[in-house]
């Protein structure tokens, strides 16, 4: 099977875009039947991923491609194609699992809803899209799946289209994206001016092999930089990370897919595919776009990471965490750990998803109570949970040695180590550590430690079809750490195209020490600051100005909003006044003088021609009246009135002739 | 069944006649509007079968004018779908019967 998946690899997109067409053609009172649909194609896309993962395990370093003319175009042809290599099976794999659970798991939250089969259309899509992203040849097939998850997104993040908070918080996400779209639009036709082609392999033609690469000179830079802000749209990287926290308008298993899966993996995912546009004449691993892209990574990983100490929403923090994480990936990526990027996306993708749809159980259970403030001494309630999230939670702090997100974590503040531009990065990185284990400790105690609040009073645990999930993941995020260690790196070395080496000397390093340190800290002070914490926060407490600016994202949204936003609304005001006062004062000016001929001619038109006129006027009013009467003022009848009329042309025109 | 000409402009010119319909019959004006995008794409249709089955090789005139017809028509959608907001915030109504302003 595995073979001859490899030669029908558009099939695993298809069968949840399939499942999604069909699931939005059932009623909503076939619930039942579109919750099974919508999982069976999530089952039978797995197992395809499974097959043509295991398909690239023989031989390291295997890449399968099939191309096909889309359509041809004079002397061009425009050729799409399917990839398959290490990093789209371990990236199809990892999709397909998460999202087979979230998708479980809103069978349970989303129970009581009363658009639960669109609902599930609308995931079976989203996971579609994001498939096509993974497996794509072409950057433009790329392009297109990717602005498909634009639009997924949209219509998940916007689902209870009856709040105007959602309704916006989709127009923001979307139209945040766009901006990063434009650039990464702009340097795909740049590439393909310069090479001629949108593929990314064809037999040493495509755009990232030697010769194009070669052809392309002092433009790969630009070229990667745009790519890179469609990247930086899609990641939530600063400056356009804003449209991320407010995602959290949607139900929390679309923020599970959203932050753990797909939307936010795409953009790590590109970077990481068209790796070859960054290195391209590379000095020790440094180049001018991958600098910006450690910074950028830099930045927002910081950044939010602050951010996410400050916020009361359970939600809002893992969202921040998120694009805190998704930094360092950039950041992983950009010192040339491009591996290791990817091992951390995976691992957060398991460990993010438990950890959102274990805040979607809390909340299901707190009666859809979000503020962590209120709620309080859950882990009695709600055991399962509070075992699973305290899991995730490790695996994000990076706690070390039994939690995947420790190896991978490890890996890359080793790889920011061996940076040759400077050390800046790896000691941010290691005060990012520190910070993640702060914030996430924080969050543990105001929702599972602690007297209960007003929230948590009635609160209980939620059913086994949620609950299982969280137990899925949680094991995955423990026993995936199996393929990560540096003892026995197996996923360093598939996805780097190398034979595996077993050797337990390696296992505990000098690093193991320091991160172990670190993330003690990072807990130890969590527990010091927050320890019987309610209602106020200590650090709100302790510095009133220093908690107001985080709590409001550093006013990034404010500043936003008097910048670009002000702009707009100039520019409306401009035109809305020149319409007004204008192009409407010309219209009037000109009204004015035939009024006023008017007034001259109109003494000798009384006199002498009105006479003579009356009486056919008489006439005239008398058709007009007739006229009138067809004529109501609605479009539609108008509209009839000319097809009916084209008709009759055309029977007059095939009697002529 | 290979593809014809023929086969071409009957799928065009029920593409056409559906759009129509639903421009003609339909209450909600955002409805009508997919109508007339359904009109405009039947066209679209025309053009490149003829091109496709008319002399080879020809220049690319079919694809290129359905090309720009395309985007003539996501210009056209836009401003209709202003038109269709600015009416409703106007009229509180999106009903296209209960919208006589054009009358004489």
């Amino acid at each position: 099977m595995s073979s001859w998946i490899v030669s029908h690899l558009w099939l695993i997109p298809s069968v949840p875009l399939a499942m999604a067409l069909v699931v939005l053609s059932l009623t909503n009172s076939q619930q039942r039947l579109a919750a099974a649909l919508a999982v069976a194609g999530q089952v039978v896309a797995l197992l395809f991923s499974l097959g043509a993962f295991v398909a690239t395990l023989p031989t390291p370093g295997y890449r399968a491609v099939q191309n096909f003319t889309w359509f041809t175009f004079g002397e061009q042809a425009l050729r799409l194609g399917f990839v398959l290599d290490p990093l789209t099976a371990v990236m199809l794999v990892m999709i397909t699992f998460v999202s087979l659970w979230i998708f479980v798991f809103s069978i349970g939250y989303m129970a009581e809803d009363a658009h639960f089969t669109r609902f599930f259309a609308y995931l079976s899509f989203f996971s579609a899209a994001m498939l096509g992203v993974v497996i794509a040849n072409s950057l433009l097939l790329l392009f297109i799946c990717w602005e498909l998850v634009g639009l997924a997104s949209y219509l998940l993040i916007g689902f209870w289209i009856h709040k105007p908070s959602a309704a916006a918080a989709a127009k923001k996400a979307f139209i945040t994206t766009r901006i990063g779209d434009i650039g990464f639009f702009i340097g795909m036709l740049w590439l393909y001016g310069r090479t001629g082609t949108l593929l990314f392999y064809d037999g040493g033609k495509g755009a990232l092999e030697s010769a194009a690469l070669l052809s392309l000179g002092a433009a790969a830079t630009w070229i990667a930089l745009l790519i890179f802000c469609g990247a930086a749209g899609k990641s939530g990287q600063f400056p356009l990370h804003v449209w991320l926290p407010d995602a959290m308008e949607g139900p929390t298993p679309v923020s599970a897919l959203i932050h753990a899966a797909t939307m936010v993996a795409a953009g790590v995912f590109l970077v990481a595919r068209v790796y070859p546009l960054f290195s391209l004449g590379e000095i020790h691993g440094v180049t001018t776009s991958l600098t910006v892209v450690v910074w950028i990574g830099v930045i927002t990983a910081l950044m939010s990471a602050l951010i996410a100490v400050a916020q009361a929403d359970i939600k809002r923090i893992l969202a921040y965490s998120t694009v805190s994480q998704l930094g360092l990936m950039m950041v992983s990526l950009g010192v040339g750990g491009v591996a290791a990027g990817i091992m951390h996306l995976l691992a957060h993708g398991f460990f993010k998803a438990l950890l959102f749809l274990g805040s979607g159980s809390v909340i299901h259970g707190c009666h859809e109570e979000q503020d962590i403030r209120k709620m309080g001494g859950l882990r009695r309630v709600m055991p399962v949970t509070f075992l699973t999230y305290a899991i995730g939670m490790m695996a994000l702090s990076g706690v070390p040695l039994f939690f995947s997100g420790a190896w991978t974590k490890e890996e890359i503040l080793h790889a920011t180590s061996l940076w040759s531009a400077s050390h800046l990065p790896h000691y941010f990185m290691l005060l990012g550590v520190v910070l993640t284990a702060l914030y996430m400790t924080r969050q543990m105690i105001y929702v599972f430690f602690g007297s209960r609040g007003s929230a948590s009073n009635h609160a209980h645990e939620s059913s086994p079809v949620m609950t299982m999930p969280l137990i899925v993941l949680a094991t995955c995020a423990i026993v995936f750490s199996l393929v990560l260690t540096p003892a026995w790196p197996w996923l360093h070395s598939y996805l780097s195209g190398e034979r595996p080496a077993l050797n337990w000397s390696l296992l505990i390093t000098p690093t193991l020490y320091v991160s172990l340190v670190l993330v003690v800290i990072g807990i130890g002070l969590g527990v010091l600051i927050y320890r019987g914490a309610r209602e106020t926060d200590p650090v709100e407490r302790a510095l009133p100005p220093v908690f107001r600016f985080l709590e409001n994202r550093m006013w990034l949204d404010e500043l936003y909003d008097w910048t670009v936003l002000a702009l707009a609304r100039f520019a409306a005001r401009l035109s809305d006044f020149l319409d007004r006062y204008l192009w409407d004062g010309l219209f009037r000016l000109g009204s004015t003088l035939v009024g006023f001929f008017g007034t001259l001619t109109k003494g000798f038109d009384e006199r002498a021609i009105n006479g003579g006129v009356n009486e056919a006027t008489d006439w005239a009013c008398g058709l007009g009246r007739g006229i009138a009467r067809r004529h109501s003022g609605q479009v539609q009848t108008y509209l009839g009135a000319i097809a009916i009329a084209m008709v009759a042309l055309f029977i007059f025109y095939a009697w002529l002739t | 069944m290979t593809p014809t000409l023929q086969l071409f402009l009957i799928l065009s010119s029920a593409l056409f006649c559906i759009g129509l319909l639903a421009a003609l019959s339909r209450r909600h004006a955002v409805f009508i509007l997919i109508g007339i995008e359904m009109m405009l794409a039947a066209a679209g249709l025309n053009f490149i079968a003829f091109w496709r089955f008319g002399p080879q090789p020809a220049p690319p005139t079919g694809v290129m004018i359905t090309i720009f017809a395309i985007g003539i028509a996501a210009a056209e959608a836009a401003v209709g779908l202003a038109l269709v907001i600015a009416v409703y915030r106007h009229l509180r109504t999106t009903n296209i019967d209960e919208i006589d302003e054009l009358k004489g």
